[in-house]
């Protein structure tokens, strides 16, 4: 597996969560995915940016574009070192939340995307890997 | 740190018309004078130079915050906000007072030509000196720069928010670009505040321009068509994409309980329908 390209984006206000959608749009597009793999890409990553701005305290999003023998992706990594997720299980039911959501945002973007990757631990922040295929 | 000295004074005022000069071929030659009228250089070069000497001869010392600075502080506000209106970079604005130090150098190094102590010392506290007043101006700048974004933004929280009317008693409201949580509240408050004025019995939201619905907008969406139907009305969302649909089924978002249609027109259409309208052609 080939990486094509990558870089790292900061997701710290409320306002970084527009600029890493931006970033993933055009992500998206250089991969060549089509427009509803796109837009579901991009509305995952809105979710899991604004859990990281919202939940972490803020963190960064690296992103690389990989190529696996011919098949393009978009892999991302949300990464925060906030207070981390004491019950992975109940952060991944629908319809719970810990603060004044849906509580579908976490559980939602699991199904947008192909890979959906959970690494945390209280009190040692989250990491969140997401790969979408074209 | 080390005063300038009377000689330094003397030194500006002898060559003040070179000094001048030279500094606007300064400033000309790296484009700060670009839409600018010759006469307002001129002016605004002189009088900078004027205060300069002014605060020298008056020992205001090398700290620009004190009192005896505070006409050239006042300038250098006033120059630098009409130079961020016009366009101007920060880097262009603070070239005002750095390009004047090419050639005081120059007049100091002939001044002290014999006196090599005072010479350094001198360019040294000179130096210093334009530096504050260089950071002065840029601070100055960013601060008019920030004023106009905040107010753009004002402006686009206004702006992005139009309800119209489509029938009697029909509301739309074109939704565009991002829906922050400030935007959304603004959104949702003009909205029920026409339905209260026009007495309207359905609000059709289309989010053709909204260009992701994730958890955060649909949330607003469910909000504001509740509280549209606790005021009696009915509400219509419209503009929903093919993809867009495809994504708030992976998302698992409920909005069963939403009337929904692909475009305006056909909400529009319902709308009608409601009403009792038919329309025919003629």
């Amino acid at each position: 597996m080939n990486v094509r390209s990558s870089g790292t984006q900061p997701i710290r206000v409320e306002q970084d969560v527009v600029l890493a959608r931006q970033t993933a749009r055009k992500l998206a597009t250089e991969c060549g995915m089509r427009l509803v793999d796109l837009t579901k890409m991009v509305t995952a990553v809105s979710e899991l940016a604004r859990n990281t701005v919202v939940y972490g305290g803020g963190g960064d999003m690296d992103w690389e574009i990989i190529d696996d023998f011919g098949r393009i992706g978009l892999r991302l990594v949300f990464r925060d070192e906030g207070p981390g997720i004491p019950d992975i299980k109940l952060a991944l039911t629908d319809g719970w939340t810990s603060g004044g959501g849906l509580g579908l945002g976490l559980t939602g973007a699991r199904r947008l995307v192909d890979e959906f990757e959970l690494d945390t631990a209280p009190g040692e922040g989250t990491r969140i890997t997401v790969t979408r295929w074209t | 740190m080390a005063a300038l000295q009377d000689g330094t004074l003397d030194a500006i005022k002898n060559q003040q018309s070179k000094l001048l000069g030279d500094w606007i071929g300064a400033l000309e030659a790296n484009g700060a004078t670009r839409n600018l009228k010759e006469q307002d250089v001129q002016q605004q070069t002189a009088e900078f130079l004027r205060l300069i000497l002014d605060g020298i001869r008056n020992d205001s010392g090398n700290n620009i915050a004190a009192p005896g600075w505070a006409d050239t502080r006042r300038f250098l506000e006033g120059l630098s906000n009409s130079r961020a209106l016009l366009g101007y970079d920060s880097h262009q604005t603070a070239y005002f007072i750095f390009a004047l130090k090419g050639p005081l150098f120059t007049v100091l190094q002939d001044y002290y030509r014999d006196q090599p102590a005072s010479l350094a010392e001198q360019l040294l506290s000179v130096s210093e000196l334009l530096d504050s007043f260089a950071m002065h101006t840029i601070r100055t700048y960013q601060k008019t720069r920030e004023a106009v974004i905040k107010r753009q933004q004002e402006e686009l929280l206004e702006l992005s928010t139009p309800v119209v009317k489509l029938w009697d008693g029909v509301l739309a409201l074109p939704m565009i670009g991002t829906l922050d949580s400030q935007r959304s509240q603004v959104v949702m408050e003009s909205l029920l505040q026409r339905i209260v004025d026009t007495g309207s019995e359905i609000a059709i939201i289309d989010i053709t321009g909204v260009p992701t619905v994730d958890t955060l907008v649909a949330q607003h969406l469910l909000k504001t068509v509740t509280a549209i139907r606790l005021m009696g009305a009915d509400c219509i969302i419209s503009g929903v994409r093919p993809q867009i649909a495809q994504t708030i089924v992976h998302l698992g978002l409920d909005l069963g309980g939403l009337v929904t249609k692909a475009n305006l027109s056909d909400a529009l259409k319902l709308a009608l329908t409601r009403l009792g309208i038919s329309l025919a052609k003629v």
